[in-house]
């Protein structure tokens, strides 16, 4: 058990950059409200999942829609703990504490926005392991927890009820609803117990956020390289493997939306050994990595596009022509690369005619 | 014939143009009153060139003033921070995430009302008409004579900010109103931001407006003068009495379109080499490429419109070290002529590399008799690697384009770089800021989300274009010289009717007389 500082946040910002492998929108706004509720005397409170008794209800919150909107349409702050206390009523339980669905991104900071205004504990946990596009994306779907009963509520408390017959379907109707709500809502849903949470969560991960952003600080401070510190202290998380797999410059950056997603590429000429041109597809996020059509990384590993200066995670809408970068793939959790896993999130998933091979074999 | 000036944090510079030609320039110290030196300088230019005032067409004046007076908190007004977006935005009240000593200065009056739009026009709220005429009474009480008036996606549809503003105008007669439209794009926190910043420059933008004026008359210049903004096109005084913080970031954008005039060029890079850095930045249709990043201006996080400049620590008093193959970022700076070896002191800098080489002769080349070839050669080499390095990542494409070199430390680049087409060294470029802002233009942007379904791509990008050519004609271009300088689309994820953020940007000539 932590509490989240400051200093955290800032960091948090950071490593969920880079855990959103170029999508997953900017943590900024998220950040912003948690401060402003550790200004007026609020704490949030992080929890190991082991921390959690397995009868204990678990109701995870995230923002749902356009990062876009989010930017325009501030959030009143309420709307995620209105579906959490009306998921709350529906399912005629309290909850003893919430957590993140997606940790890449906006969505590592809404959780601790609902934890600072109720008071719940933040569970150290995900469903995503990193950003993903979709709700039913998530490892607690394919461990058989139900994404609904799921509730969306806007900021005038407005919400939806969603009950549907598979977590697919839940994704489906709740866009819609998303939609009429003016393109941005918070939603509630996963509900679960703790023993769920153990058996189906990617655990750590907002602690891995936080770490992310912190060595990168420190290793600039210290004037060590960032990179590479990051990817020395990887083994000490789950996600125990990550190397350096192209170093260049962006020639190239195409994007468009088709159905509501924001499709694209962008390519990059190799520096020093690092002959040819990387193209990297980009479906909301990085989503697989070729050099001259041979498969260099590919969904679900992280594929992240960081400035090779800085250090700096660039999100998609922020990739240029002339950026010198470093392409860094790590590789996921072993819960996140089960066959079952692949199917809903693997380069299936996102209709990419590819097998999956993990980062380590393709060296 | 016209002049421009540049009012700077130190020097005063005017230049006297005839058409795109130079005929002469004058540099003063610039003046806490700045009207002085304004004076001081147009009277020396005028009396060197012997034009009298009856020739002058136009002014133009670029100038850092308001910027500075945000990063100095200086002559700053309390504001009444007007948001439209509850129940929504609730979480984050106007003032979020100032340095507490400028949110002190503008004072903390927010007010948080229902009101806004969504992204497809429709309202998140009717406009609480009630709720905002007793804000307007409780501004009346405190005395506040400027508001900021911020409406959610108003650059989507701004009928509820005009609204508010009418209700306010007539509440409290005389307050100053800076409305959110008119100033940034989406981005709610940054654009809101923004005109907060504007509402409380408003009495210093009405004073420094009514110095420049009284500079002119006191010299017999009859001519309408234009203060530039950040994106090189000029505003009249009257706006800028209301929209000081368009001003912000001119000085470079100046520099650049001064540059691109002086060379002859609308498509190169520019690098503009000083004592301690470069800027180096892309001139497209001989405007600045603009930054799609936020920016901080004395603390305070906004969308402005921004040239898009790299700086590297690349200039005239850089340090020289690991015998040249390392220089910068450190310099000597403004002490160049003390501490460089050729001036006698005792530092290794990027201007003894060149004297040594025998490219330039400036100070006492004897004490730097000295160096090797080898320090040399390395030296020079990793001087066109750094020039070249951020002129190719500023690029938006890899075709080779010409290369602007202006400032004091232009003298470093003596060779070809590998990334440019040519390298142009143009006169008088000391003073590009002042002659950008001699042949600043006019402008309209149309910044906005389209559902672009149902339509096509281009029937909706034609809209867009005729509306930022109507609003740089309302600004004062004259009409057949308006041309489409700049267009974006970017998709947006999530959203129906293949929603489409849309920038157009068009200038023209200004119509004179």
């Amino acid at each position: 058990m932590w509490r989240i500082t400051e200093q955290d946040l800032k960091d948090l910002a950071v490593g969920a950059a880079f855990l959103g492998t170029g999508g997953g929108g900017d943590p900024y706004i998220g950040r912003l409200m948690v401060q402003a509720a550790l200004d007026a005397g609020k704490s949030v409170t992080i929890l190991d999942p082991s921390e959690v008794a397995d009868d204990a209800l678990v109701i995870p919150t995230a923002m749902m829609g356009a990062p876009t909107v989010l930017v325009e349409k501030i959030p009143s702050g309420e709307e995620a703990v209105a579906s959490l206390r009306k998921l709350e009523a529906h399912l005629g339980r309290k909850a003893f504490a919430t957590m993140p669905i997606e940790c890449g991104g906006i969505n590592s900071t809404i959780p601790l926005v609902v934890g600072a205004l109720t008071g719940l504990p933040v569970v150290d946990a995900d469903g995503m392991g990193r950003a993903f596009p979709e709700l039913q994306m998530e490892t607690f779907s394919v461990l058989g927890v139900r994404s609904s009963p799921m509730v969306v509520t806007n900021e005038y408390g407005d919400n939806a009820l969603i009950e549907a017959r598979d977590d697919k379907f839940v994704e489906w109707l709740s866009r819609g609803v998303t939609i009429r709500m003016g393109g941005a809502a918070y939603i509630a849903e996963y509900a679960m117990s703790g023993v769920d949470v153990k058996r189906t969560a990617v655990p750590n991960t907002i602690s891995l956020g936080v770490k992310i952003g912190r060595c990168l600080r420190e290793a600039k401070k210290n004037h060590k390289n960032p990179i590479e510190t990051l990817l020395e202290m990887l083994p000490e998380t789950l996600y125990s493997y990550g190397r350096v797999i192209w170093r260049g410059k962006v020639v190239d950056v195409r994007r468009e939306t088709k159905m509501g997603w924001a499709l694209g590429y962008a390519k990059i000429e190799g520096v020093d050994e690092w002959r040819g041109t990387m193209e990297i597809q980009i479906q909301n996020e990085n989503l697989i990595a070729r050099v001259d059509g041979k498969v260099r990384a590919i969904v679900p590993d992280l594929i992240c596009i960081m400035e090779a200066e800085t250090a700096e995670p660039i999100t998609t809408e922020y990739l240029r022509y002339g950026q010198r970068v470093v392409v860094v793939s790590v590789a996921v959790p072993p819960i996140m690369r089960t066959p079952e896993a692949l199917e809903v999130f693997g380069p299936k998933g996102f209709r990419i005619d590819e097998p999956y091979t993990p980062i380590e074999q393709l060296a | 014939m016209r002049i421009g000036i540049d009012v700077g944090g130190t020097n005063t510079d005017a230049v006297l143009m005839d058409g795109l030609d130079v005929l002469g320039w004058r540099k003063t110290p610039t003046t806490p009153d700045v009207g002085s030196g304004i004076m001081t300088v147009l009277r020396e230019l005028l009396a060197a060139t012997k034009v009298s005032a009856g020739e002058i067409k136009a002014v133009m004046i670029g100038t850092t003033h308001f910027t500075n007076a945000i990063v100095e908190r200086r002559r700053l007004v309390e504001v009444a921070a007007v948001r439209l977006g509850l129940p929504a935005t609730r979480s984050l009240p106007p003032l979020t995430d100032w340095p507490s000593d400028l949110a002190a200065a503008v004072g903390r009056h927010r007010y948080m009302l229902r009101g806004g739009n969504e992204f497809d026009g429709r309202e998140i709220a009717p406009l609480d008409e009630r709720g905002l005429r007793e804000a307007a009474q409780d501004i009346k009480r405190k005395n506040v004579t400027a508001a900021a008036i911020s409406s959610v996606f108003s650059p989507v549809t701004a009928e509820m900010e005009q609204r508010a503003a009418s209700i306010l105008a007539e509440e409290v007669p005389g307050i100053r109103l800076s409305l959110s439209h008119e100033i940034g794009r989406i981005g709610f926190l940054e654009r809101e931001n923004a005109t907060i910043m504007n509402a409380c420059l408003v009495d210093l933008a009405f004073a420094v407006v009514s110095s420049f004026r009284r500079a002119l008359e006191e010299l017999k210049i009859e001519a309408p003068f234009f203060i530039s903004q950040n994106d090189g096109t000029l505003m009249a005084p009257q706006h800028v009495e209301r929209y000081p913080v368009l001003t912000f970031a001119s000085g470079p954008t100046n520099s650049m379109r001064g540059a691109a005039l002086l060379a002859g060029l609308k498509e190169a890079m520019v690098v503009d080499i000083g004592g301690t850095t470069s800027d180096v930045g892309m001139l497209m249709h001989g405007f600045p490429r603009e930054a799609a990043v936020s920016v901080d201006i004395g603390g305070v996080r906004t969308n402005f419109r921004m040239p898009d400049v790299l700086a590297i620590g690349l200039g005239g008093g850089s340090l020289v070290r690991d015998e040249g193959a390392r220089i910068g970022p450190d310099s000597v700076g403004y002490e160049l002529t003390k501490r460089a070896l050729v001036f006698g002191g005792d530092e290794l800098t990027t201007t003894d590399i060149v004297v040594a080489a025998g490219l330039e002769d400036i100070g006492d080349r004897s004490r730097v008799k000295h160096l090797s070839k080898g320090v040399i050669k390395t030296a020079l080499e990793t001087i066109h690697r750094m020039a070249d390095t951020a002129v190719d990542r500023m690029k938006t494409s890899a075709a080779p384009l010409p290369v602007i070199l202006v400032g004091g430390g232009a003298i470093l680049v003596s060779e070809k770089l590998p990334s440019a087409s040519e390298v142009v060294r143009p006169p008088h470029s000391s003073v590009a800021n002042a002659i950008g802002a001699a042949v600043a233009q006019v402008g309209g942007e149309v910044d906005r989300v389209f559902a672009v379904e149902g339509s096509s791509r281009d029937a909706v990008l034609d809209i867009a274009k005729r509306e930022a050519a109507e609003r740089a004609v309302a600004a004062g271009a004259e009409r057949s010289s308006v041309k489409i300088v700049d267009v974006e689309d970017v998709p947006l994820a999530y959203l129906p009717g293949n929603a489409t953020r849309i920038r157009v940007k068009a200038v023209g000539d200004l119509l004179i007389q």
